[in-house]
């Protein structure tokens, strides 16, 4: 698609999600705050699955230390929002860098469970450390500013931090980082022989998927008013490994559309049935059998394309 | 004329099988040199001792004055040596276009940065590139989609984009029929002369490199039996010996 046609569709996209308060009711309008929060923690993930071939499988862990370090900036040590939300993601980025350059050591399956091996500490440490994050009770009561309270102001605010978010990871996946990224996940021996430090990159990809996660999580304590042990839990990172094979991980737009629509039905059938992760598994299981590339590789298919990366 | 690489007493072994024995070569500045032998008589491991795919057990290998034993294969591309691969190694979901963008982009240093559009650098130089190898009309498909021999092209498309001094080829005919060969050495013989490189490739196939190369080594077992010109090697008894008897029923 040529890059006009998509800056067209983006600012249609956006126009339309910020005329939504003034149509939907206020249930809308939180189902499209947490809504935009995934889209965003997914496509953070798509930076490693999907641009450098890293598959990782302790993504939340970015997610509940962004959302955790927000929480507590803002209500233990009543930091203004303008200097707790840029330290959270901070913090998050940082965590990652020191996580990463342990994992980006490993490859393929070694990898991956490296990633969710610090998870899991990661949700220890959230467990453990009761003063600072309230352990197995949560973290409850996250102070946000005045402005934010009311859920529509709550609901702008998220918009345009996600849609800054998606602006700046547009711009990394599709600069020279970027492209580079791509060479390597395709081949990353010969990535060696055109003189990339491939272990190097793969570390600030890391960096960078654990920094843009660290921004959904904090605006998701922000939302939630709380953060919860389970946030970090490592079902949270396969449900947003799920969202991003969903939509497909050859495209820049799939994790988005995979999380849209797998954050909904889960809302829907969760009206219906108590049975939700037997239908994630079934959702699981079309994916892997029928779309490999995901709903946009289908999309595609459909109309024709052919599927690239 | 000037030495460019010196390589002396090379050895690699795997699990007790000696891959390459005691392993000595020189390469002058502007030379075409051939590294010749049989499937397994371990072209490639010495290609990856060279270029920092694999260590060697021992030996010592001189670039320009410069040891590269034990140095990263990107490292050693800064230095000015590239490589292509006897199987193809190219990036199978890129086009051919992004191929070689992506070397040169690397090449010039800017896959740190984050902020420029990939797709807009060097656009110039890519084009030049392709059409060097004969690629201008695939530039917008996928690399994996081609044939084998345009594949083997845009391997060395993307070695070129490197700016070698030094370019190792790995069996660049390797799969190819005698006429995409005969095209294919007269292409390499093209550039590298255009371009003044050195050029250091292997082959298993003895009469296509007697038309390209100065020099020739014969590789066997792991070792080299013979060195010399042309002439000299053809006419070396214990190459008509081992290498095209082995050659006549291979």
């Amino acid at each position: 698609m040529p890059n006009r046609n998509l800056g067209i569709a983006a600012i249609v996209v956006v126009l339309a999600l910020a005329l939504l308060p003034l149509a939907g009711s206020r249930y809308s309008v939180d189902l499209a705050t947490q809504v935009l929060i995934y889209c965003l923690f997914a496509l953070s993930l798509n930076v490693l699955i999907g641009y450098t071939g890293n598959i990782s499988f302790g993504h939340a862990a970015y997610f509940a230390i962004g959302g955790y370090a927000c929480a507590v900036l803002l209500t233990t040590y009543h930091w203004p929002l303008v200097l707790a939300l840029p330290a959270a993601v901070v913090i998050s980025g940082l965590a990652a860098a020191v996580i990463g350059y342990f994992c980006v050591r490993l490859t393929q399956i070694y990898f991956a469970m490296l990633t969710l091996a610090f998870a899991m500490l990661v949700w220890g440490i959230a467990f453990k450390w009761k003063d600072v994050t309230g352990g197995d009770d949560g973290f409850t009561g996250v102070l946000v500013p005045a402005l934010l309270e009311g859920h529509v102001n709550y609901y702008y605010f998220t918009l345009a931090m996600v849609a800054l978010g998606v602006g700046l990871l547009w711009m990394i996946c599709h600069s020279a980082f970027g492209l580079t990224l791509v060479a390597i996940r395709e081949n990353a021996v010969r990535a060696g022989f055109i003189g990339v430090d491939t272990s190097k990159m793969r570390w600030a990809s890391f960096t960078v998927a654990g920094t843009f996660a660290g921004l959904a999580g904090a605006l998701f304590g922000m939302y939630n008013r709380g953060m919860y042990i389970e946030n970090a839990f490592w079902t949270e990172s396969a449900q947003v490994m799920i969202m991003v094979l969903l939509g497909g991980i050859y495209s820049f737009v799939g994790p988005l559309i995979g999380a849209a629509v797998l954050y909904l039905l889960q809302v829907v059938t969760n009206q219906y049935t108590p049975y939700w992760p037997t239908v994630l598994g079934l959702i699981l299981l079309v994916v892997v059998l029928v779309l490999p590339d995901g709903l946009v590789g289908l999309a595609k298919r459909v109309g024709g394309k052919g599927s690239r990366a | 004329m000037t030495q460019m690489l010196s390589i002396k007493g090379l050895w690699k072994s795997f699990a007790g099988f000696v891959a390459t024995r005691d392993i000595h070569l020189e390469l002058n500045a502007g030379e075409t040199h051939a590294v010749i032998g049989p499937n397994g008589a371990g072209k490639t491991t010495f290609f990856n001792l060279i270029t920092g795919h694999l260590r060697p057990d021992q030996g010592t290998v001189l670039f320009e004055g410069k040891s590269l034993v034990g140095l990263a294969p990107e490292k050693i591309v800064r230095m000015g040596i590239a490589r292509s691969f006897q199987r193809i190694n190219i990036y199978p979901r890129l086009t051919v276009f992004e191929n070689v963008q992506v070397a040169l982009i690397a090449h010039a240093g800017q896959h740190w940065n984050l902020f420029r559009s990939g797709r807009s650098l060097h656009r110039e130089e890519t084009a030049d590139l392709l059409r060097l190898v004969g690629l201008v009309d695939e530039a917008p498909e996928i690399g994996g989609e081609l044939s084998y021999g345009k594949q083997k092209q845009l391997e060395l498309a993307i070695a070129l984009a490197s700016q070698p001094r030094l370019l190792l080829l790995d069996e660049p005919t390797a799969g190819m029929s005698p006429q995409e060969t005969a095209e294919a050495i007269a292409l390499v013989r093209d550039i590298v002369r255009a371009r003044g490189l050195t050029l250091l490739f292997t082959e298993h196939d003895m009469s296509v490199v007697f038309g390209i190369a100065e020099r020739i080594s014969v590789l066997h077992h792991g070792e080299i039996i013979a060195s010399g010109t042309p002439d000299e090697v053809r006419n070396d008894p214990e190459v008509k010996r081992v290498y095209l008897g082995e050659h006549a029923h291979g």
